[in-house]
């Protein structure tokens, strides 16, 4: 059957061992998680985790139910099919050979993104967007030879009038 | 007024009704067993070992329809119980078990008889605590029992390192729990029941199918007058025997694996289908695809997981089962007051209920009794007969749960007591005493195999020192007898370390512990054995010497539709 990509936003306690419930019920139950992002909130007490997992759709509802079911799980808001604004943050490490300088210099303004260490071989660039911005501009960097890339998970929040 | 953490946890335990603890002390929890010996309202049952506290305290939260507490100490104390812990989630039973840590500033240490308990039990409690504050202690274990008890019940294990219950703190009575992530669903939405009395009224072959759902909430009363109302019959899962009384012509028997044939063929051919309190376990539904395929589902259980999980339902109802049930019948009988032709079932109830007898009177459970070698099978006939069906049973797991869930007929609700998700060897004897410490007015008897008899037989000594007595009725075939079956007719009868030849004198076994002990090998004295040893007093093993290779039928092979059986 056909597997969608899901973005959850889940509000939690504050308290030791969430982290692993939720981990172990994923991997308790066979669920995949693709990519995870905790911090704590305006609310003391309480974190928010964002997640993308990728399944069926018939399993994503047994995830919700199943996330919703742990004692310090507050909500759950699968965002999916609404309207929402995603990011995610990235740091490029990049050879800057002295005749790729320039396009990569290109590439960095029209993706409106930073660098933030200069060496003498190499760039680290900053891309904070949605994961389409983010394949896109590892995509054009690619051939220059990446070295390494640290990326967070997505984060996202619904829009003021959250429904599509 | 001043309590040390020992004591605020003995007032709590006591402030939720609970007059019995199971338990074994150790180091981390000896300030804790120092003061249950400076008191005399709440009892404590020393077991011989922690998963035999756990099993006990597992009936006796079913027999008495309340929360089971178990106390053990750290490390090893602590991992001794999560079979009896990961029994309880399976079947949904309500305990909390007070583990022992070691002290505070040691955790992460790897200290001696020290185990991340919490870490461990987390996927097989419904919640769980590591207590760092004995200011937190009493709101802890106030919440602990709420959780145990309330929505879908389950264990809940608090684990109390050595520092916390010894010192002394102000005690201040912890407020009413109010959890802002923890809210259960008991009230049903009434649009869809008003849904489930149209479709019992449309239906020609409804079936009801109860689970331990119905036990747990309490509603058998519920099922039984929705089923006399509208002329259904009842079929139980393992752990929803004695929701409906097993006496009554509207009983089909158990579902599943080895359900009776009028029940899977029921389940087959019913168009509609009202399941309570169950969540369609492989051994209930074998093949997924062939499940009852002409039904229309309705599903109630309090626990929005269950529903969908396994199988899809047309008429899905999150809630309370009894409320539930109870809220059809008012519907119905409001509707029927309007219109009391439409929702007269009797007449047209006959063609299905024909059908069913017909199964039942063709294709019944059966066995024959020779004059040489006693059947298993009539042994439990006789228990019920004997008992009048009054007892409490408990079971160990394998052929003697089946056939104890066959032949014995439960008509109340709370007297079948097995671990029926996990599946747990060694479960019927500790529960035995946890039961019989629970209701020390009722019979209880263990129907138990040589092979789990001995898995945890050391509960003997618990029964004999604590003068709870219970009746333990070993039906010995010399086999681990379930899985032989399955070697018998899938694996070409090679017996791999299936046979129990090697086994102890059960009778000198029980009077080396202090019991009585009986055997009985011929057909003809099956009946004054099983009479003697329930009256004697004191606990007693009954052990019956029976057939080697009797199998359990009928048998759904794995994976098969449930309506596919093997007969013999």
């Amino acid at each position: 059957m056909k597997t969608n990509n899901y973005l959850l936003s889940i509000l939690v306690d504050d308290e030791p061992g969430v982290l692993s419930r939720i981990a172990g019920l994923f991997s308790g139950r066979g669920f995949n998680i693709d990519s995870l992002s905790v911090a704590s909130t305006a609310e003391p007490d309480v974190s928010r985790i964002t997640m993308v997992t990728k399944c069926e759709p018939q399993i994503i509802e047994q995830i919700k139910k199943q996330l919703h079911k742990l004692i310090n799980v507050i909500t759950v808001n699968d965002l999916t099919d609404k309207r929402y604004v995603q990011r995610q943050l990235a740091l490029i490490k990049i050879n800057a050979k002295p005749e790729k300088k320039a396009d990569i210099l290109r590439i960095v303004d029209i993706f409106r993104c930073k660098i933030v260490d200069v060496g003498l071989s190499h760039y680290t660039i900053e891309v904070s967007g949605d994961s389409e911005k983010h394949d896109a501009i590892i995509a054009l960097l690619n051939p220059m030879g990446i070295i390494e890339i640290a990326s967070t998970g997505s984060i996202a929040l619904a829009r003021e009038n959250g429904k599509k | 007024m001043k309590l040390t953490g020992a004591q605020i946890l003995i007032k709590m335990i006591k402030a939720e009704g609970v007059d019995t603890i199971f338990g074994y002390p150790g180091g981390a929890v000896i300030d804790i067993y120092d003061a249950l010996e400076k008191q005399h309202d709440l009892r404590h049952i020393l077991v011989r070992h922690e998963q035999g506290a756990v099993h006990a305290a597992d009936a006796y939260a079913r027999a008495n329809k309340s929360v089971g507490v178990a106390l053990v100490t750290s490390g090893p104390g602590a991992t001794n119980t999560v079979t009896g812990i990961a029994s309880a989630h399976l079947d949904s039973i309500p305990l909390v078990v007070f583990t022992g840590q070691v002290p505070t500033g040691l955790i992460g240490n790897d200290a001696f008889q020290e185990v991340d308990i919490v870490g461990i039990t987390r996927p097989c409690t419904k919640h769980n605590y590591l207590v760092k504050n004995v200011d937190k202690l009493a709101s802890t274990i106030k919440e602990a029992f709420h959780l145990a008890k309330s929505g879908r019940p389950g264990p809940v294990l608090i684990d109390l390192p050595k520092d916390i219950v010894g010192t002394p703190v102000e005690f201040i009575e912890p407020k009413e729990v109010s959890l802002k992530s923890y809210k259960p669903n008991y009230k049903p939405n009434k649009k869809q029941l008003s849904k489930v009395v149209d479709l019992i009224k449309q239906a020609e072959r409804p079936v009801i199918f109860a689970g331990g759902g119905v036990i747990l909430s309490q509603a058998s009363e519920e099922v039984t007058r929705l089923a006399k109302t509208a002329d259904i019959p009842v079929t139980a899962s393992l752990m929803g025997l004695g929701a409906f009384p097993g006496s009554d012509p509207l009983w089909l028997g158990m579902l599943g694996m080895h359900g009776t044939y009028r029940a899977n063929m029921s389940i087959g051919h019913c168009d509609l289908m009202i399941a309570a309190g169950v969540r369609f376990d492989d051994r209930v539904t074998g093949n997924i695809e062939k499940f009852a395929p002409s039904a229309k589902i309705v599903q109630i259980d309090i626990d929005p997981t269950s529903i969908h999980k396994n199988i899809e339902v047309q008429c899905p109802i999150v809630g309370d089962c009894k409320t539930a049930l109870a809220g059809i019948l008012q519907l119905m009988k409001t509707k029927s007051s309007e219109n009391p032709e439409s929702y007269d079932f009797k007449g047209n109830r006959k063609k299905w209920l024909d059908q069913i007898q017909e199964w039942k009177d063709t294709t019944p459970l059966k066995y024959e009794q020779g004059s040489e070698v006693i059947k298993p099978q009539f042994v439990i006939e006789k228990l019920y007969e004997l008992t009048k069906g009054e007892a409490i049973i408990t079971t160990e797991v394998g052929q003697n749960q089946m056939w104890a869930a066959q032949y014995y007929h439960f008509d109340k609700p709370n007297h079948f007591i097995t671990s029926g998700g996990l599946g747990v060897m060694g479960f019927g004897l500790p529960a035995a005493i946890g039961a019989k410490a629970a209701c020390p007015d009722k019979l209880v008897v263990d129907v138990a195999g040589d092979g789990s008899i001995q898995m945890n037989i050391q509960e003997l000594m618990t029964a004999i020192e604590s003068k709870i007595d219970v009746k333990i009725v070993i039906l010995n075939n010399r086999y681990l007898g379930m899985v032989r079956q399955w070697q018998e007719l899938f694996y070409e009868k090679v017996y791999s370390s299936t046979s129990m030849e090697n086994a102890p004198d059960f009778v000198k076994l029980a009077q080396a512990y202090g019991a009585k002990g009986l055997r009985c090998t011929r057909p003809g004295d099956v009946e004054s054995v099983l009479s003697e040893g329930l009256k004697m007093d004191g606990t007693v093993i009954m052990e019956f010497v029976v057939d080697k290779e009797e199998s359990v039928y009928p048998m759904v092979p794995a994976g098969g539709a449930i309506t596919e059986m093997l007969l013999v």
